[in-house]
């Protein structure tokens, strides 16, 4: 065991080829990005002593147990946590547990999925279940009504709707937001701006949400590894230091919501930062996981960035923007960039780069402090991680 | 009677809670789980109440509920779902407390409402195995159950 200061920090991360990569599967987006994020530190793979996946892929394929084989990882410490899209928030929070106890000294954790190439644009629009299909577990009191992944979205915010007064185009700016902010990144998927006009006059898929309120679909995946401040020291690239991590679920099936405004992340959110010891105006830029407008709205909420049911009229004046006080996904997020199925470790390779000064044409000036907000299943696992490029106090 | 069941997917019924709630629904009755210790009503139904881990019980609902938040879904690729495009998916606040997930039928899905009354009806599964509950508008012109 190395020894010396065992403050966890991310210290590699890698992008694999996305948002459009026909000659890759989802286990070579796992290596792809594995590869590029030891090249980004300077790490061997030999001195990983311990493997996170969350899959993703289909079952038995790229779990933590397979991927660990596959890619002949030699672990102390394994973590196979999958709480959907958020996996990977929840996953710094226990690697950097590892890290400080001891259970091992450098983590690599890798993501990757072919959804486009082998799905097409096909996520969410055939329900959960096929037809005539007899099902068990708690989603049989949902299976037989016909629910979208997108109708779980659009209860949640036809509630805020009704409850605070929230108007679609409300939601529609956080879609041209994304959308401006994915003009500046060229590797985009989508990189045409857009009006407010242009999402609400796009095709309802579940009212109130529209065609534009969703994520798109890509193929993609990211790797990060995360070792010691002392091992830290002799490697690539400045240290980013996981200021705050926590997370919890509220529910898995949508049913079990209690409240359809508000996500785990309001009981998530707080706890981060009180470890962190910072508060929401401490934060320069914002990466969440905007698989619909409405996701991206509750998170400005539950994290305290603005008050419960404000989330509508604080988005209006163009805040969100690189250059206004919350830029929200600079790389254009799920929304207009890349979404594999599971964005979580897109927000956090993302802020890395942003602290370190690496984002280039959608850098954020000077940004110092970045949260990551992931949420998996339907509004069910938030997972919220505060990042900084100083070492804490 | 305008909910198609055709190839619906359909709940398992082999295990003891469902087989008690599934057969309140083919007696036409929505049976809503309480706690013998303390009282706590809850949906789906469990092994075990949710609010104090005791032993639970079965009390039989009015089937009277009002709509919590819906979404009209207008894309669904699978069948039955893409034949009745545009249907009403629900969240229904019962009577007794509990919250369940349905649809609103018998109803133009424009004309939903939050906080509309609605109450439950009953279909058979093509083979008569699984009666569901669904629920539509209450109708001022007939006397509560």
């Amino acid at each position: 065991m190395a020894g010396g200061d065992r403050t966890p920090v991310i210290v590699g991360v890698g992008l694999s080829d996305a948002p459009i990569a026909p000659h890759l599967d989802g286990v070579g987006h796992h290596v792809q990005a594995m590869q590029r994020a030891l090249d980004d530190c300077g790490l061997a793979k030999s001195e990983i002593d311990g493997y996170m996946s969350a899959g993703g892929a289909g079952p038995m394929v790229d779990d933590a147990v397979n991927m660990a084989e596959y890619l002949k990882i030699e672990h102390r410490y394994l973590d196979g946590t999958m709480t959907g899209g958020s996996s990977y928030e929840f996953l710094v929070q226990h690697a950097a547990a590892a890290i400080k106890d001891g259970l091992c000294d450098t983590v690599l954790c890798t993501y990757g999925s072919s959804l486009l190439t082998t799905s097409g644009r096909t996520l969410g629009s055939k329900g959960f279940h096929v037809p005539g299909q007899r099902v068990a577990g708690p989603t049989k009191w949902e299976a037989p009504y016909g629910n979208v992944l997108i109708g779980s979205y659009a209860m949640a915010a036809k509630r805020h709707m009704h409850q605070y007064g929230t108007k679609p185009e409300h939601l529609a700016q956080i879609a041209v937001d994304a959308r401006y902010h994915a003009s500046l990144n060229p590797n985009a998927l989508y990189r045409t701006p857009l009006t407010i006009d242009d999402v609400l006059g796009s095709r309802m898929i579940a009212d109130p949400l529209h065609k534009l309120d969703c994520c798109v679909i890509s193929d993609g995946g990211g790797a990060f590894i995360m070792t010691t401040a002392e091992r830290a020291r002799d490697l690539k690239q400045a240290p980013i230091y996981i200021l705050g991590a926590a997370g919890t679920s509220s529910h898995w099936s949508i049913s079990q919501m209690e409240d359809f405004t508000t996500t785990a992340a309001a009981v998530a959110g707080p706890e981060a930062f009180r470890r962190a010891g910072l508060t929401p105006a401490d934060v320069d830029v914002l990466h969440f996981y905007d698989s619909f407008t409405i996701t991206a709205l509750l998170m400005l909420e539950d994290l305290g960035f603005c008050a419960k049911g404000e989330g509508g009229p604080f988005v209006e004046d163009g805040k969100l923007r690189i250059g206004g006080s919350h830029p929200m996904n600079p790389d254009g997020g799920g929304l207009s960039s890349c979404h594999p199925g599971m964005r979580g470790i897109f927000l956090l390779v993302e802020a890395v780069r942003q602290l370190r000064g690496q984002a280039g044409p959608f850098q954020v000036p000077d940004a110092e402090v970045a949260i990551a907000c992931g949420s998996g299943g339907w509004l069910s696992c938030l997972g919220v991680v505060l990042l900084g490029n100083q070492a804490p106090a | 009677m305008t909910v198609n069941m055709n190839r619906r997917p359909l709940p398992q019924v082999a295990d003891p809670i469902a087989e008690e709630f599934f057969a309140g629904c083919a007696r036409g009755e929505l049976l809503v789980q309480q706690c013998s210790a303390c009282g706590h009503r809850q949906f789906y139904p469990r092994w075990c109440c949710t609010q104090c881990a005791g032993a639970v019980g079965w009390i039989v609902g009015s089937g009277r509920g009002t709509v919590h938040t819906y979404t009209v879904i207008r894309q669904n690729h699978a069948e039955p779902y893409r034949s009745e495009l545009p249907y009403v998916v629900a969240m229904i606040d019962l009577e007794e407390g509990p919250r369940m997930m349905s649809n609103v039928t018998d109803i133009d899905p424009d004309t939903v409402t939050i906080g509309m009354p609605v109450e439950v009806h009953f279909a058979a599964s093509d083979d008569g195995d699984v009666h569901l509950p669904f629920f539509r508008p209450v109708d001022a012109s007939r006397s509560p159950r």
